[in-house]
């Protein structure tokens, strides 16, 4: 009731009301940074409210005690799960459900009420089982299973399908509908339109920390929530199919290990024309970011070949930075910017060491910051200042000046290839369509684009070309109005490879 | 009670946060006064006096000042590229023992010659004694903090053994101390009656010019950028091994150039005393710098004036001058207190 939470000036939750009702879906739809997180995260005691209070099935619940939330039937599936790798499915639910000073676990007992709670929500998992043997999707449901276990009547979920394939996402709505059958309440945070839509009763907007909308699901549309989302009409782009040109980049059996031996990258080839957009589907953790790397020039390949324009790259990247690689690191606040230098610093740490920005070994500084303003003036790189840490930029902010340090190389301004490692992830819609525009000029204006995402709208919008990648196998690069939803789905779990195959044939 | 980031860290609050770590590191202190039985106006008072009184006690500062703001920039530039050099101790030994060394080695040559191969030879070893730890840093990931910590105590024996063996000054009467180097490579002193030496101006300047690097240069953007986020700067091109090997070859000659000053300009031949903890203490100074070059010299005045006048305190009345030591490691914590709290704000809920 009248949620309010600032931190420092920013008004993260701008007294919020909303009520759940017993057996249904409440969607929390909102922009990166709109207050979804924050207010869950008060509702499950991580934050205190600075003003308003919660009430849980009747009874006033305590603020900033998360387990004083779980007394209250009130349990959390965070987008990060917290699951320890190395224990049973068993023992990471009992873990902390038990008193400290019982000698001996009642694992018999335990095991058989996990079983039945299984049952009866429909959640088959083995509970002898590591978690580090399940696949996301169980991982999942051990999730949800733990805070049914601790007698949740209220469940969480935070972004839960983002690390999901389409399959599997289609079984946890299943799930979610069979609980809210049962009589739990669920809220269902999410900014992915359709399911939304699929999966809720009512739907919540939360904009800039307010509740801008509430409303039933029952005919509500897309394109509605979508301007409710951003607060003004979205035009997203598409793609104009031009010409494409030779081949530009070229990878051929390329196999690579991580430090233990584990097999990162095995037998990839690929290939991306001048003009053209080849997109790499699967499911995060299956070999995308180590090819990101390979091609970013940080990864070292064991075997097989890298070659851009013909000519092989060595893996520094100085080298792929000079052969003009616009590369968008996955992590942009990791990776891309150093967060602690200023804007104008990071616009030219790629160049450092160029004639164009240091001389004599000293940096020419207003040369620098006029690459720096020339960057943010092109990019719309909203900011109060380039002498700013980089830190403080927002998401899009951040991606559109790394964007901008990589589109911006030597005097041509379109690069011979473009690697985007998940390049919208995060983003609000606004800054979405913005670097999707981006990518495709730079298709346009002949640049080859490798684009790694586990966004399937957004791999549909932009490719000409989609393979998909599982267990650092890499499929066969098609073109993109040759798959279907359910083939990719297939592919990213591993099963595609004979249906592939047959479709190739007939295309 | 719980801790929030600020959104912005205000400017004000970043230069404040050292004077306001120093007056609590005084008012703490003055606990430990009270119990030794003394006034505590009175103690302060005295080691205000011993530390800025006179003019000889302002030189008496200024003379300790003198290593401290070398090892101060030595521990500065490294942990700017985060390169965890508590060596510098062991390195301002290197160092004195190097110039000693050369300055007696009979080399048949002008002065003019000598001087700058002297303060060559002690700025090689001390970069010598932190190339080991940064080189294994960057092939094995192995913890500088541990081989630069450890090398200390090797550097230490080491110097013991070279004063009770070849290097002993037979003159000594037994005391284990080495030759003196000769008058003619002495620096000269700035005030008469004093123990200031002209090493004073060499620190000052060589402040100005590691914040000129620091601020101005390629290498100094790389130093800052491999320390903020070495992934980062990796992805972005930098060479981040070889910025840290940079990085430790500077460090390490200018611990060891500390030493060659303060043999030069003070003690005149090394002794297994000549330094009361000046590497140590260049940590705590540049921490209190904020790791900023021209702040070391603020902060190693500061410290040495603590040192200074808690020895003429304690003639005076019955404080043990081990205060010294409390107040400057108090002022640490609190310095790392006060600079946490300028990032984030103490809600109490």
């Amino acid at each position: 009731m009248g949620i309010t939470k600032r931190f420092g000036a920013l008004v993260a939750n701008d007294s919020i009301s909303l009520e759940l009702a017993r057996g249904e879906v409440l969607a929390l739809l909102g922009e990166n940074g709109a207050g979804k997180s924050t207010l869950v995260s008060i509702l499950f005691g991580h934050y205190v409210a600075d003003e308003g209070t919660i009430t849980a099935f009747g009874e006033p619940l305590a603020p900033g005690d998360p387990a004083a939330a779980l007394a209250a039937g009130i349990g959390m599936v965070h987008q990060h799960f917290t699951l320890a790798d190395n224990l049973t499915v068993l023992d990471n639910i009992l873990i902390g459900t038990e008193p400290l000073w019982q000698p001996f676990s009642r694992r018999r007992a335990a095991r058989a009420k996990v079983r039945e709670t299984a049952a009866r929500f429909g959640l088959a998992v083995e509970t002898r089982r590591k978690v580090s043997e399940l696949s996301v999707g169980e991982r999942q449901r051990v999730e949800i299973l733990k805070a049914l276990y601790r007698g949740a009547r209220a469940l969480i979920l935070d972004e839960p399908t983002a690390v999901l394939t389409p399959q599997e996402s289609r079984d946890l709505f299943a799930t979610l509908r069979q609980l809210v059958a049962e009589g739990l309440s669920i809220i269902f945070i999410s900014h992915k339109l359709d399911e939304v839509l699929a999966v809720s009763d009512r739907i919540a907007v939360l904009r800039h920390g307010r509740l801008v909308a509430l409303r039933a699901v029952a005919g509500a549309t897309k394109a509605e929530l979508a301007e409710l989302m951003v607060g003004r009409k979205v035009v997203m782009p598409t793609r104009e199919r031009g010409a494409l040109g030779a081949p530009v980049l070229q990878v051929r059996g390329v196999h690579a290990r991580d430090a233990h031996g584990g097999v990162l990258l095995d037998d990839v080839d690929v290939s991306v024309r001048s003009g053209e957009i080849v997109a790499i589907a699967g499911v995060a953790g299956n070999g995308q970011h180590a090819l990101a790397q390979l091609l970013s020039g940080t990864l070292a390949p064991d075997r097989g070949t890298v070659e851009l324009l013909g000519r092989r790259l060595s893996a520094t990247p100085r080298d792929w930075v000079a052969a003009r690689v616009a590369r968008v690191p996955e992590d942009r606040h990791a990776i891309g910017v150093i967060g602690d230098l200023t804007v104008w610093e990071n616009a030219i740490s790629e160049h450092l060491r160029t004639a164009a920005f240091t001389r004599a070994g000293f940096v020419r500084r207003s040369a620098s910051r006029m690459h720096a303003n020339s960057i943010v003036h092109r990019f719309d790189v909203r900011l109060s200042g380039i002498d700013v840490p980089a830190r403080s930029l927002s998401g899009g902010n951040m991606q559109k000046l790394i964007l901008g340090r990589a589109l911006s190389v030597g005097a041509s301004a379109t690069p011979t290839l473009i690697v985007a490692d998940h390049p919208t992830w995060g983003l609000d819609i606004g800054a979405l369509a913005y670097v999707h525009q981006c990518l495709l000029d730079a298709a346009s204006a002949g640049a080859a684009v490798l684009l790694i995402s586990e966004d399937l709208d957004e791999i549909f919008a932009l490719a000409d070309a989609i393979a998909v990648m599982f267990h650092g196998r890499l499929s066969e690069a098609r073109p993109a109005k040759t798959w279907t939803l359910s083939e990719i789905g297939l592919a990213m779990a591993g099963g595609g490879e004979a249906g592939s195959d047959e479709v190739t044939r007939a295309a | 009670m719980r801790l929030e980031a600020r959104a912005e860290v205000s400017r004000t609050l970043q230069v404040a946060a050292p004077f306001a770590a120093i007056a609590v590191t005084l008012v703490v202190c003055s606990l430990l006064v009270a119990w030794s039985g003394a006034p505590v106006g009175g103690a302060y008072r005295l080691l205000l006096e011993g530390a800025a009184g006179s003019t000889f006690a302002i030189s008496e500062t200024l003379t300790r000042a003198t290593p401290l703001i070398i090892t101060g920039l030595a521990v500065t530039v490294a942990f700017r590229a985060k390169l965890y050099n508590i060596g510098a101790e062991g390195q301002l030994y290197a160092g004195a023992l190097a110039a000693v060394g050369v300055a007696n080695a009979g080399l048949s040559l002008p002065t003019a010659v000598v001087f700058p191969l002297v303060v060559a030879a002690a700025m090689a070893a001390g970069a010598l004694l932190l190339i080991g730890p940064a080189l294994l840093k960057t092939r094995f990931h192995v913890d500088e903090v541990v081989t630069t910590l450890l090398l200390n105590f090797i550097a230490l024996l080491f110097v013991s053994m070279m004063l009770d063996g070849p290097m002993k000054d037979p003159m000594a009467m037994g005391w284990p101390q080495s030759v003196a180097i000769p008058e003619e490579l002495e620096l000269g002193k700035l005030a008469e009656r004093s123990r200031v030496h002209s090493g004073l101006l060499i620190a000052l300047a060589l402040a100005v010019v590691v914040w000129i690097v620091d601020r101005f240069t390629a290498f100094g953007f790389e130093m800052r950028a491999v320390g903020a986020n070495a992934r980062a700067a990796a992805f972005a091109g930098l060479p981040v091994q070889a910025v840290v090997l940079k990085t430790a070859l500077l460090s390490g000659a200018l611990a060891g150039l500390a030493g060659a000053i303060e043999v030069m300009g003070r003690a005149g031949y090394v002794t297994l005393d000549m330094s009361p903890g000046y590497g140590y203490s260049g940590i705590v100074i540049a921490m209190l710098a904020q790791l900023n070059p021209l702040g070391v010299v603020a902060a190693a005045i500061f410290v040495a004036g603590i040192l200074v006048g808690a020895d003429s305190m304690s003639r005076a009345i019955a404080v043990p001058t081990y205060i010294a030591d409390v107040i400057v490691a108090a002022s640490l914590i609190a310095m790392l207190v006060a600079s946490m709290l300028a990032r984030y704000r103490i809600r109490f809920k």
